[in-house]
């Protein structure tokens, strides 16, 4: 299956923590690149969401239920994405 | 919904009549969720394809045949009929005309979608920037908003460039074929001008669209990317 992107959550990110969260930035805690959420591949299947670092492919995030669980993925990014 | 129009054989524009819709930024999108009678829900993103200065928000959407959503968004939906959205939503892939230019959007196939809002939002503002535009689509009669594309040359600062990969007319003097290397020398914005630069479609040509601009010189944070694929449909 090919991997969308972020943006392909946006309105689930919005729904989940209450405001846009596409143009965040983080840092993989696995190989230290950083990204957008935008950026990270992200797989969506029937149970829930999958996003991974796209340098890396460590598993950055996991949405399932209407709840994100970030995890390798540090969101104390140097800044934002623009 | 107040009305359709047909774009090409598999491409429907909805036009939207939304009130209290608190505007949006050229390169977002909606989510649009189905409820069926059993309480089944399907729901999708949509870019959206008018700008913020348009009367209605216009969403054009290409129907996959084996689609949950799509097809009944091309097909079955009617003007006067209500429609479940949440938007605007996204924050990255969106393109404001008080940005510094220059401007360099590629589209794949229904990927011109929120490029168009962009292309429409530039020609709106007072003092548009440069803007030069790579479509690859299958054929000409595949090619959404074609018209209305090619006739945004009519400025100056706007350059649109049509690629066919499966069937071009006779006398074709566009690019044939999927873009390369030789195509992206020729019809964008070379490094130096450093431009901003959106490239949405399929998640294989946006990889492979962003891998040829980073070879070319291209800074990876210059490059926006929207990807979408079958779980859109």
């Amino acid at each position: 299956m090919d991997a969308l992107d972020g943006n392909a959550i946006a309105g689930d990110l919005f729904a989940a923590f209450g405001h846009e969260m596409t143009a965040v930035v983080g840092t993989c805690t696995s190989c230290g690149a950083t990204s957008a959420i935008a950026e990270l591949r992200v797989y969506i299947s029937g149970p829930g969401t999958v996003a991974r670092c796209p340098d890396c492919t460590s598993v950055a995030m996991v949405l399932a239920r209407g709840a994100a669980r970030f995890s390798g993925y540090d969101l104390a990014g140097p800044g934002s994405a623009d | 919904m107040v009305d359709v129009v047909v774009e090409t054989a598999r491409a429907k524009s909805l036009v939207l009549d939304l009130p209290g819709w608190p505007g949006h930024r050229a390169g977002q999108h909606v989510d649009i969720r189905l409820t069926a009678e059993d309480g089944y829900q399907a729901q999708r993103s949509y870019s959206i394809a008018s700008a913020p200065e348009d009367d209605h928000l216009t969403l054009t959407i290409e129907r996959l045949d084996d689609g949950e959503v799509s097809p009944y968004l091309t097909e079955v939906l009617e003007p006067g009929d209500e429609l479940e959205l949440r938007g605007p939503i996204g924050g990255y892939f969106v393109w404001e005309a008080s940005l510094s230019g220059p401007l360099q959007l590629i589209a794949g196939g229904s990927g011109i979608v929120p490029l168009r809002a962009m292309l429409r939002h530039l020609v709106a503002a007072d003092r548009p920037v440069a803007a030069r535009v790579l479509y690859s689509a299958r054929s000409l009669d595949d090619a959404i908003f074609r018209e209305e594309l090619l006739g945004l040359t009519a400025y100056d600062e706007v350059d649109v460039q049509i690629a066919l990969t499966r069937a071009w007319p006779a006398g074709w003097s566009g690019h044939r074929g999927r873009i390369d290397r030789a195509l992206v020398d020729a019809v964008t914005w070379p490094p130096q001008e450093r431009p901003r630069i959106y490239v949405c479609g399929p998640t294989a040509f946006v990889e492979a669209a962003a891998e040829l601009l980073v070879e070319t010189g291209h800074r990876p944070d210059s490059i926006k990317t929207e990807r979408f694929g079958p779980t859109g449909g």
